[in-house]
């Protein structure tokens, strides 16, 4: 398979990996946020891996040689975002955050992918009881709060309370258990759709083996919207990290930092007017879910047809000869155009392509 | 009439598009008018512009499109014109309905599903000026009654699936009549219809032309259709108008080499007859006692109902045979089952009673481990080119796949050198195999997909509408095509189509399938030539033929056949 | 909620065979491949499935909560563990039956649940069932609230942000959107107290009511625990006007989280629909283009919309609980968080199986709603 990506002609290879090839196809509006939500995903990931180098204390730093900190110092001086109730400083938590952040996205996505993709494919792919329990299983725990679903988990997981990686790990499994589903609902769907293409019930007429159609002809077509969810998914395994921070089931401050956590601990602060504590972390969490779905956005609005814009023709455009325009969405590489030379015969039009007529 | 004036005039229109692939111009350069009470067909393949022209004329296009140019619409009485380009969307909106308004291609699409047909029909009467409820509603039953809908006082408050399908183009007339517009614009008003409901509608819009003076653009690429409804005729070819006649001239003199090249691609009934009576002739002696490749005897494929609602039944009690080298043509409109029967016959779809042997194997209560011998000796071509191959792989590739499945080659690289010569048996350059699906046309597409069909070298063919999604030029170079290889391979096969005219090309032998029933088989010159049964003479004759002087005749025929049925 | 009119397509042929679940296939079509087929069956036995399918939601969610919460042991030993000693324990836990067979205390559980019984919470020895009529109440009014600012705000932008697609008024609606999604519903919270009701003093900090109108209220005869309608009873207009400042942030707080995604759920569904020919041939007809967004593209693109919505109750409850504990506001969530700071796993649980039921009841409304203003289900 990977021989036949090295084949692919004309259009360099880097330009049809994802989001690669969605910039190229944005213009205006649809481009501008999706550079917006790049840049700040970028600098989320760079601070995470370079939080040591950027955070001017430890996330559990208390004191230096001038001695401690001191609890709910205002923002300026040694502190620049200032000092928290519990004595630590804010903008060093802010910092460290990121790693604790990316990492229970990372392991959450990554471990919900898997499972969802293996449990949609196999219950779409063959039907029957099977797929019928497990879509009302599915279908019953997506309807549920996430949230609660991800506090039970954790209650199960740490009895609520954590070291670094036990915190993290309990974080992104309660979060992959809420997942799943979704996982599971859109692959099962997409596998269902694609079982019904002509594609498929042509392998199943030349006699390929079940294994055979489910790898080569329906994995790889149904997993291609799987960018797309990766990244509004990954933000709102943010969310739920935050909010299972907020409510207690965070990871103690003494093993790392969590955003979540320290709004909880910032909230009796507020109503005596310390904004600082708050603000900072609670900014750090609204800006990384804005990026992310900003670029999940953008690739959602590029992948639909219906919602992608257009660069509108210019007088001073170059003008190709009468032609139709490729279909296709996410793999209708440049390279199409070129793909409409026709062979010694008349002019041989697409008809199904065709933007204009196939209405 | 000519003391008005044009209630259209297009002068050097041009369209261009922005696409992902850069701008690409649609329409170049056309010039076209059309008189009061007139109807212009507008005839061209995919591609040729045909629509985007039209829907300039009601400023209807996309973001994404330019147009220069001018469009001058006149309303009915010759009181107003208006350049469409240049006028403000206000004007536009006034215009739209009241000088000019379209007709679409998809009825069920182009109702909106969750409004009444009345209350749609009213929006367009409310939009331009004053009416209350009542008065419009009493508008839009009477529009409705004039277009034939039966008990327009009580359907009125129906909604569009609680209509049949030529109903629903029926109200989408309707809609355009409403306000009696000096134009209709109709974008491929028949295409998705049924060929008996198409005769109906077009006689809808005939009546539209003579009794309410409206002017028609008709847009089509179905030359039958044209030579049925059109006065005059302007042929566009990648963005141009080619040619521009009168409907009798064009189809009795056409000029332009593409013209002539289209209506030679126009297949008509009685074309293969003489074809399938010489292969009848040459077969040898002991050829009708050979054992049947296909023998389906009182054949019953009933699809389940949900939760213990009566099933569907797809096919009823259906019996035919299929001789070794042999093409049986299946023809019905949709719903008739056909398609059903050739799922049945690949092992798709379960048999529910009756028999059904394909080639020795018993399809009734079939296992799947049994029949996958079978199955290196069955091809199978699907209708719809641009989903009959797995987009992430090359055309090569899934040629290939029937050899590796079946262990004909190791892996499809190696299977290549085959692969290259089924290409070249197809007529495709051993190139194409590196390319992929999306990069070739649909035409392309169809012969990569018979090549795959032919892969194992099958005895038995099973082509489901292999050109129904096909211009016309195409499709009568890849029914060429067929009948080649069909001659060449020598493999038997069951050839299912709408279109009476296509499979007369290719079939030894007609089947008619009337909702689920057989009702006439035959050879070509029998179904054809003297039809039996009722269902197959007006199948027949709502047919239209690309000859205007011969439709005329035709279409008396079937009002005669109507009124006796 | 798909499980029932899943188009299983036609290959599977155990399927085929056996299924109670398959859609009539589309017969045979020449260009017509893009019909729908009808849903079939009236719209009563589309409900009477819809409803059925209450019962496995409920049973797998509760059944999930208590094989989950389960594994951690007996909710006695988690409770008190530190505080007793184990012979203490060890009677505590027979006393309730917790050291019998744990399939014979599920059966007996979901029994319970059956008769409206959700056990008695350890550390205030309550019924659950009563701490839920208590503070339900709180929580259904706090939803209420947030419904109303998130229809109002959530839906007119929508269709704002249609209209204007790839405008500048698009874009700003698109990033306003974003911006209640990503920010959390305590950081929202936070933010809103910090400006409104410490910096500029105009609305309370927390709580549901002052305890002047609460003690007003608790001496009603028939209170309702809604304090809207008690304040309303009380006839005193300024309980009233305290309780209606008291509910302003918290709405806000959860109705903008919740607003943000119904305009994007609007604005896409509008501009997919204003896509369509049905639309394209209104404006053929003349119909202005305000219409042909508030009306000819809104209707159909509601029945998505209205599905969609169904599923964010999960996220307006979700959102509630933190909403609770943020503005200390007395209810389900603010609950469910003592309960589990106090280990009370009783209680805990007792709360998630009657969410469970008020998520599987809610889907269930909302597929009417969905149904009744679709005219294909209703014909």
């Amino acid at each position: 398979m990977t021989a036949a990506t090295m084949l692919a002609p004309k259009a360099p290879l880097w330009t049809r990996l994802p989001v690669v090839h969605q910039f190229r196809q944005s213009i205006g509006l649809q481009r501008g946020m999706l550079v917006v939500g790049l840049v700040i995903t970028g600098v989320f990931i760079l601070t995470a891996i370079f939080a040591p180098l950027l955070a001017p204390y430890g996330y559990s730093q208390l004191r230096d040689d001038n001695g401690t900190f001191g609890a709910q110092q205002a923002p300026g001086g040694a502190h620049l975002l200032g000092t928290t109730v519990g004595g630590y400083d804010v903008l060093s938590r802010v910092i460290w955050g990121s790693q604790t952040a990316i990492a229970v996205m990372v392991i959450a996505v990554v471990l919900s992918i898997f499972a969802g993709v293996a449990l949609g494919l196999v219950s779409g792919y063959f039907g029957g009881w099977l797929d019928r329990v497990l879509v009302v299983v599915c279908d019953a725990v997506y309807a549920f709060p996430a949230l609660l679903l991800a506090i039970v988990m954790g209650i199960v997981i740490s009895g609520g309370r954590s070291d670094l990686w036990g915190g993290i790990f309990a974080a992104a499994i309660s979060i992959t258990v809420v997942f799943i589903p979704q996982y599971f609902r859109v692959i099962r769907a997409e596998t269902v759709r694609i079982k019904a293409e002509a594609y498929v019930e042509s392998a199943r007429v030349l006699g390929a083996s079940n294994g055979r159609i489910m790898f080569r002809h329906v994995l790889r077509n149904a997993t291609r919207t799987l960018p797309l969810i990766f990244t509004l998914n990954a933000s709102e395994a943010l969310l739920t990290l935050a909010g299972l921070g907020f409510i207690g089931f965070g990871i103690e401050p003494s093993s790392a930092a969590e955003w979540g956590y320290d709004l909880n601990k910032s909230l009796s602060d507020v109503s005596s007017g310390i904004w600082w504590t708050s603000l900072f972390p609670g900014l750090a969490i609204v800006l990384v879910v804005l990026g992310i779905t900003l670029v999940g956005e953008s690739l959602n609005d590029l992948a639909d047809p219906r919602l992608r814009s257009r660069r509108a023709p210019g007088n001073t455009g170059v003008v190709a000869a009468t032609s139709v325009v490729p279909g296709g969405t996410l793999d209708a590489g440049p390279g199409g155009i070129d793909g409409l030379e026709t062979g010694p015969l008349a002019p041989d039009p697409h008809p199904n392509d065709d933007p204009f007529e196939a209405k | 009439m000519s003391s008005l004036p044009d209630v259209v005039r297009i002068d050097n229109l041009n369209v261009t598009f922005a696409t992902d692939g850069g701008a690409v111009k649609a329409v170049d350069g056309v010039t076209l008018r059309v008189a009061p009470g007139e109807v212009l067909a507008i005839v061209g393949e995919s591609g040729s512009g045909k629509t985007v022209t039209a829907k300039t004329i009601l400023g209807l296009l996309p973001e994404t499109a330019t147009a220069h140019g001018a469009v001058i619409l006149s309303s009915k009485d010759g009181a107003d014109s208006n350049d469409v380009l240049a006028v403000s969307k206000q004007k536009l909106r006034q215009l739209r309905g009241t000088d000019v308004s379209m007709v679409f291609q998809e009825p069920s699409t182009a109702l909106n599903p969750v409004f009444t047909v009345g209350w749609q029909i009213a929006e367009g009467i409310r939009a331009h000026g004053e009416f209350t409820k009542k008065q419009a509603r009493a508008k839009a039953i009477e529009i409705l009654g004039r277009v034939g809908i039966p008990d327009p006082e009580s359907r009125v408050d129906y909604y569009p699936h609680q209509f049949s399908g030529g109903q629903k183009q029926r109200v989408v007339i309707a809609m355009a009549l409403v306000l009696d517009p000096g134009l209709i614009v109709a974008d491929e008003p028949t295409t998705a219809l049924d060929v008996t409901v198409q005769a109906e509608i077009l006689d809808l819009l005939r009546r539209c032309r003579d009794e309410f003076g409206t002017a028609i653009v008709l847009i089509t690429h179905n030359m039958g259709v044209v030579a049925d409804l059109a006065d005059r005729v302007a042929v566009m070819y990648e963005g141009t108008v080619v040619e521009e006649a009168s409907a009798q001239a064009l189809f009795s003199n056409p000029q332009h080499d593409y013209t002539k090249r289209l209506l030679g691609s126009v297949p008509h009934v009685g074309q293969g007859t003489i074809r399938a009576t010489a292969r009848a002739l040459a077969r040898e002696p002991g050829w009708a006692a050979e054992t049947p490749v296909v023998v389906a005897d009182n054949l019953k494929i009933q699809y389940p109902g949900r939760l213990g609602k009566p099933g569907f039944t797809a096919v009823d009690g259906v019996s035919f045979i299929i001789r070794p080298g042999e093409v049986l043509g299946l023809v019905g409109e949709s719903g008739s089952g056909k398609t059903t029967i050739g799922r049945a016959m690949a092992g798709l779809t379960r048999v529910t009673d009756g028999s059904l042997t394909v080639l020795g194997h018993e399809m009734k209560g079939f296992k799947e481990r049994a029949f996958k011998k079978v199955r290196s000796d069955i091809g199978f071509v699907f209708q719809d080119p641009a989903s009959s191959f797995n987009p992430l792989l090359t055309i090569a590739e899934c040629v290939a796949e029937p050899l590796v499945v079946h262990g004909r080659a190791a892996n499809p690289a190696a299977a290549r050198t085959r692969v290259n010569e089924l290409l070249e048996a197809v007529q495709l350059p051993r190139t194409y195999g590196d390319r992929y699906p999306h990069e070739l046309s649909g035409g392309q597409r169809q012969r990569a997909s018979l090549a795959r069909g032919l892969a194992l070298e099958p005895s038995l063919l099973i082509a489901d509408e292999p050109t129904s999604a096909l211009d016309v030029s195409v499709q009568a170079k890849v029914l060429e095509l067929f009948a080649e290889l069909q001659k060449e391979f020598g493999f038997a096969a069951l050839f299912i189509s709408h279109d009476l005219a296509v499979v007369d090309i290719l079939a030894d032998r007609i089947a008619v399938l009337y909702k689920g029933k057989l009702v006439e088989e035959g050879t070509g010159a029998e179904v054809l030539g003297a039809p039996k049964d009722p269902y197959t003479q007006r199948l027949l004759a709502s047919l239209p033929v690309p000859d205007p002087a011969a439709q005329a005749l035709r279409r008396n025929e079937l009002r005669v056949l109507r009124a006796a049925g | 909620m798909q499980s029932l009119d899943a188009p299983d397509s036609l290959c599977n042929c155990e399927v085929l065979m056996t299924t109670v679940a398959m859609k009539a296939p589309v017969p045979a079509a020449g260009r017509s491949s893009k019909k729908k087929t009808s849903p079939g069956g009236g719209i009563g036995r589309y409900l009477l499935l819809r409803f059925l399918l209450i019962f496995p939601t409920i049973f797998i969610l509760v059944s999930m909560v208590f094989w989950l919460m389960r594994t951690t042991g007996d909710p006695i030993t988690a409770a008190l563990g530190g505080k007793l000693g184990p012979d203490q324990l060890a009677k505590l836990i027979s006393a309730a039956g917790y050291d019998r067979p744990i399939l014979i205390q599920y059966f007996e559980y979901l029994g319970q649940i059956f008769t409206g019984n959700f056990g008695t919470t350890i550390s205030t020895n309550r019924p659950v069932s009563e701490v839920l009529l208590t503070y339900g109440s709180a929580t259904a009014e706090l939803v209420f609230y947030a419904l109303i600012v998130a229809f109002i705000v959530g839906i007119p932008l929508g269709l704002v942000a249609a209209y204007w697609r790839d405008k500048a008024p698009d874009a700003f609606l698109r990033v306003f959107a974003i911006l209640c999604y990503a920010t959390p519903v305590f950081f929202a919270g936070l933010l809103l107290k910090l400006v409104f009701a410490v910096w500029l003093n105009v609305l309370p900090v927390a709580g549901r009511a002052t305890v002047g109108s609460e003690l007003q209220m608790q001496f009603l005869p028939d209170k309702s625990g809604i304090y809207f309608i008690d304040a309303l009873k009380t006839g005193n207009p300024a309980v009233f006007a305290d309780v209606l400042l008291h509910a302003v942030l918290p709405a806000l707080a959860l109705g903008l989280l919740t607003a943000g995604v119904f305009l994007r759920l609007v604005r896409t569904n509008v501009i997919g629909t204003l896509g369509t020919d049905y639309v394209d041939a209104a404006r053929s007809r003349g119909v202005n283009e305000f219409r042909l967004v508030s009306k000819h593209a809104y209707r159909p693109a509601l029945i998505p919309i209205i599905t969609v919505i169904g599923l964010q109750v999960a996220l307006l409850l979700g959102g509630a609980v933190l909403t609770e504990t943020t503005f200390e506001w007395k209810g389900l969530g603010f609950m469910l968080i003592e309960f589990i700071k106090a280990r009370d796993f009783v209680a805990v649980q007792g709360i998630v199986a009657l969410l469970a039921v008020i998520v599987a009841l809610s889907n269930f409304i909302v597929d009417i709603i969905a149904a009744l203003i679709d005219p294909r289900v209703r014909y």
